[in-house]
């Protein structure tokens, strides 16, 4: 039971909306969202009075994911009647999940289903004539959860949870009959037997994460950026790429001065193109201007097409793209093969290593990016039965389990008794659980019996 | 003819390990108490192994003695050698276990009971229940009927119990002692839920014919610890214990007469626990296992019994003694006593509160076996829970109830009332979710403020309790306060143990903090160490240590209580509740849990239908 805690969701409806709002509810809301909520003045939430609002923006990992209106309710002048803090983002459900992200990794989890009106009912806010209707609302939704706990148990991704909380609670029960019965000859269990299942572990646990980011990716679209210096042909590649003009191309370095945006399909995957100014030092102000934002959003991107003109020798600005290739996962596209090479690849090899030729003025190469993208994305080797996580609830649950798993291979590494190590494993048995839909109670106790023999 | 033999409050039947701890609460909290026993000679009679204590049953002997029970202070008394186990592998699993004189146990807990005031040990046999107006009526089998406000029924083993080895078997209660026949029948005409359950005790076999040359010998620990807070000191081990292992010969002999064993046969009905089989079952579940372990521990100092720890068994008599022989240092071994199985009646437990009365049947009291669990140390600890319960209903005082957070007590209780029990209960410390929190070494710092309100606690010992949490308390601030220069003794001690060196001046606090100091190798740099309590020591250290972990722990059983302080109604339909799921509606209908933490931890309740709970008691609150 999740009583007590801080509560989040996205509380508009779903899909492409003007704008999406996260609803984080509890004593600890306010807290919370300060930790993901940049005030434009400074000025903590917490210092706010109820219903006033802050513009900023909201960070996550360090970086700045979308500007938002922050509005504060203090307890109890709220739906809930609890502090509540409602973040309004600019819509897309990517943005607005990257923002949910951000507060359930400050210390939110996500809410049960109708749990804020269930929360309102409880404090009060409700009147007593509602609350037959949402009770019909809970049970409606726990028959809808424990459906899709049914789908998760019969699905893919059973076996891969499955997998992993075999193994951990094999360590654990063998932790256990370790421990209760140290009289019986049961093997030691040594400091390499819990890293090894740990570490185990932690990489499917961390590849179910990645999946989860791709299969939204899949569902959401990859930011995706296009650069390279001047003239090198991007925008006629995003011409290429979406089949329509949208950059003003010409033979004059500099004309693209703004980052644009399309949403193109490219194979399986949606990209949300920017084409960006180029990346060379300019005196211009507008120019420069350009070039800033560029450079950011390049760094922040899912993913880069760094394109180089096959014609002409490296010059900084490629060297520069180079570099910043090695941060992000990076598609070098070789532009102008119609013309002379000039180019020294093996530097670009150096760096990158998924490199296509193309001709983008004859629209040549299309398919060789299809490829590359897709491998990229994963979805080129991303078997279609393959588990992947489908909700927040699931994610949250993985992202525990990994974070308490990464605990016990921590404790292991400084020294602490395996008695501290068997509660971090225990949580992740407990997340995973939690996950297929099943109740923790004694499957550790039954596995000691199913495994070991023990008695007097 | 029955004649009408006398009045009182509360009256047990039983005087094994929890009738003992109940009749003794009731009659301190002062209560006129009675306790029956079929056997005088059988108070407080160990039929099993001679020792007190183990993983997590250690646990439970310290929390029984912080909250003023009797169990530790008399296996401090008859004890021949104590061990601390699982030394090395953290302080939640530490458990101190004690091999004790059997006889000796048993003579002191009857003589504590014949001193003990507003208490009556008597020799009888209860033929007979019945409820009557404010109470109960037992009738003996001399015919004398008692008139009981309330009653603790603590049968163990002797309720319906029959004994098998072989294709031998007859009705009869532990150690050859007379079974109580007629009880079961009358318990079952006044409605309780009735059920058999199996266990079984090993061998005992004369010292003089083993061979101990060829053993492996274990021994105590220097010095040895007491259970009881109240013991200063137990003085040197009086014995050792011996290891030996059976082989490929003893497995052949098992597998040979496999069949005639009453369980494979058939003819045993009884559930019998996973942890404690006999030995024939450990050979036919885990067939690859090459060898097991066995313990040969003396069962006192005035006799020459031997107990054969593991191997338990229901085989013939013959057979017993042929795979005994096959054993390294038993090749000539005498038997005295074989070993045996027992089937026994006792009751589903979730049939009770957590106060363990029995919901329908008000002033009626289960413990210890009885009511499914298995051990020493857990039908105590119930005894004393049931015992405590039946004092306050007659006193009108409060239910007395302790909570997984607390103890593992509560968490003993919590699970047989609210899980239930399909085979013999017994406590391990996996069973405790707040493991970190609830360690044997704290036990006093849990529940002696529990006991003291209880009144079971002394003045003298509540003062000396005091003393020592302030101990405590200036101990950490002066950890705190003292500063360690990075002198080179400092760090040839540092380097010694295989942890960083210093560099500037830290806190004494944190060198603590790292697993691989304490307060032994710290203290030629330590000069300012005032003279610690070992114990205070002991709390300290693993406090600062497992502070991450404590703190966690803590916090959790923060977010359980507000759970339990939410109470459900007594005796209520759930049915009557629209939107929980059917599944959900019988269990909560038939466990009837006291708040919405228990009722979260019934299996076939769903965190929705918790939901559901938690919206209807609030528009009820509503509604009145």
């Amino acid at each position: 039971m999740k009583n007590n805690t801080t509560i989040a969701a996205i509380s508009t409806a779903q899909g492409e909306g003007g704008i999406g709002v996260i609803r984080v509810s509890g004593n600890g809301a306010i807290e919370i969202a300060d930790r993901v909520f940049r005030n434009i003045n400074n000025k903590k939430l917490a210092d706010m009075k109820g219903y006033t609002a802050a513009f900023g923006s909201v960070v996550f990992e360090g970086e700045k994911i979308d500007e938002a209106v922050a509005l504060v309710f203090r307890a109890p002048h709220s739906y809930t009647g609890e502090d509540v803090v409602e973040l309004s983002c600019h819509g897309g459900m990517f943005i607005t999940k990257q923002v949910l992200r951000a507060v359930l990794v400050a210390g939110a989890v996500p809410a049960e289903a109708g749990e804020f009106t269930k929360r309102a009912f409880l404090n009060g806010k409700v009147d007593l004539t509602e609350a037959e209707a949402v009770i019909d609302i809970i049970s409606a939704k726990s028959r809808s959860a424990a459906r899709s706990a049914i789908c998760v148990k019969e699905g893919a991704l059973r076996k891969k949870i499955t997998a992993v909380k075999d193994e951990l609670l094999t360590l654990t029960a063998h932790l256990s009959a370790w421990a209760d019965y140290p009289e019986e000859d049961i093997a030691e269990v040594s400091e390499d037997d819990i890293l090894v299942t740990c570490e185990k572990a932690e990489v499917t646990l961390s590849r179910l994460l990645e999946t989860y980011d791709m299969g939204q990716a899949v569902k959401q679209g990859i930011d995706t950026v296009i650069a390279g210096r001047p003239n090198v042909g991007k925008s006629t590649l995003m011409n290429l790429l979406s089949g329509t003009e949208k950059s003003i191309v010409t033979d004059i370095p500099g004309t693209t001065r703004d980052v644009v945006e399309d949403t193109v399909l490219v194979g399986d995957v949606i990209l949300r193109l920017s084409d960006t100014a180029g990346l060379r030092d300019t005196d211009d102000a507008v120019e420069k201007i350009g070039v800033d934002r560029a450079r950011k959003k390049l760094s922040q991107c899912g993913l880069l097409l760094a394109v180089f003109d096959n014609s002409r020798e490296l010059d900084d600005d490629d060297l520069e793209l180079i570099e910043l290739s090695r941060e992000v996962p990076t598609v070098a596209i070789i532009n102008k093969t119609d013309l002379d090479s000039k180019l020294d690849i093996d530097k670009i090899k150096s760096a990158i290593s998924n490199i296509i030729y193309v001709s983008a003025a004859n629209g040549e190469g299309r398919e060789d990016i299809v490829k590359a993208v897709e491998k990229i994305a994963g979805t080129g080797q991303l078997n279609p039965s393959e588990g992947i996580l489908s909700n927040e609830r699931q994610r949250s649950n993985v992202f525990n389990a990994l974070n308490s798993v990464r605990e016990a291979k921590a404790a292991v590494e400084i020294g602490m008794t395996f008695d501290a190590v068997t509660v971090s494993l225990e949580d992740a048995i407990s997340e995973l659980l939690e996950m297929t839909g099943e109740k923790t109670s004694d499957e550790v106790i039954d596995r000691v019996f199913h495994n070991f023999c023990v008695g007097k | 003819m029955t004649y009408s033999a006398g009045n009182y409050d509360v009256a047990v039947i039983g005087a094994g390990h929890a009738g003992i701890e109940a009749a003794l609460a009731a009659a301190r909290l002062g209560c006129h108490t009675a306790i029956f026993t079929i056997n005088m000679d059988a108070v407080g009679n160990c039929p099993c192994n001679p020792s007190i204590g183990g993983t997590a049953k250690g646990h439970l002997v310290r929390e029984l003695d912080a909250l003023g029970g009797e169990m530790g202070k008399t296996a401090d008394e008859c004890f021949l050698q104590s061990r601390m186990l699982n030394r090395g592998k953290g302080p939640a699993v530490h458990s101190l276990r004690a091999q004790i004189d059997r006889r000796k146990y048993a003579d002191t807990m009857k003589h504590k009971i014949e001193l003990q005031e507003n208490l009556e040990l008597r020799q009888a046999e209860i033929t007979d229940i019945k409820k009557v107006d404010g109470g109960y009526e037992l009738t003996t089998q001399m015919l004398a009927v008692y008139f009981c406000k309330t009653v603790v029924v603590a049968t163990g083993t002797y309720l319906g119990g029959r004994i098998y080895v072989g294709e031998v078997s007859y009705e009869s209660g532990p150690d050859g002692t007379f079974p109580a026949t007629r009880l079961g029948r009358s318990l079952k005409d006044l409605g309780l839920p009735l059920r058999r359950f199996k266990t079984g005790t090993p061998a005992r076999v004369l010292r003089r014919s083993i061979d101990f040359s060829e053993l492996e010998v274990q021994k105590g620990d220097d010095p040895p610890e007491p259970f009881s807070y109240e013991t200063e000191s137990l003085g040197e081990n009086k014995v050792d214990c011996h290891i030996s292992y059976t082989n490929d010969e003893t497995k052949k002999i098992i597998l040979e007469n496999i069949h005639r064993s009453p369980l494979y046969a058939g003819r045993i009905e009884g559930v019998g626990p996973r942890y404690c089989p006999s030995f024939e079952d450990k050979i036919m579940r885990f067939k690859d296992k090459p060898r097991h372990q066995l313990f040969i521990e003396p069962c006192g100092e005035s006799t020459e019994e031997m107990y054969l720890q593991g191997m338990s068994s229901s085989l013939p008599e013959e057979v017993q003694l042929k795979f005994y022989h096959t054993i390294k240092g038993l090749e000539h071994c005498v038997m005295m006593r074989p070993a045996y199985a027992i089937e026994y009646d006792c009751v589903d437990p979730t049939a009770m509160n957590p106060t363990l009365e029995f919901k329908e049947f008000p002033n009626l009291f289960g413990a210890g076996q009885f009511n499914g669990s298995s051990g020493y140390e857990e039908a105590a600890a119930q005894g004393f829970v049931a015992g405590v319960n039946a004092a306050h209903k007659v006193l009108g005082r409060e239910p007395f109830v302790l909570t997984r957070a607390n103890s593992y007590i509560g968490t003993l209780v919590d699970d047989l009332v609210t899980k239930g029990a399909n085979e013999p209960y017994r406590m391990m410390t996996s069973r405790s979710e707040y493991r970190l929190v609830l360690r044997q070494d704290n036990a006093d710092v849990r529940l002696t403020p529990t006991g003291y309100k209880l009144g079971l606690i002394s003045e003298e010992r509540w003062q000396k309790f005091l003393r020592k949490q302030d101990e405590k308390k200036r101990e950490i601030k002066r950890l705190k306060e003292t500063v360690i220069s990075p002198t080179e003794e400092v760090n040839r001690i540092l380097v010694s143990r295989e942890t960083s060196e210093i560099t500037t001046g830290v806190r004494l606090i944190e060198l603590m903090k790292r697993p691989q100091l304490d307060y032994e190798c710290l203290a030629p740099i330590d000069t300012g160490r005032p003279q610690l309590d070992r114990n205070v020591m002991e709390q300290v250290q693993i406090e600062i240590k497992y502070e991450g972990y404590i703190t966690k722990q803590l916090r959790q059983v923060e977010q359980v209580r507000r759970l339990e302080d939410k109470l459900l109604p007594n005796n209520f339909d759930y049915r009557e509740i629209k939107g929980l799921r059917l599944e959900a509606q019988e269990k909560l209908n038939k466990i009837q849990p006291l708040n919405i933490g228990q009722a979260s931890r019934i299996s076939g309740v769903s965190p929705a239908d918790i939901s559901v709970l938690l919206i209807w008691m609030a528009a009820n609150k509503e509604r009145q």
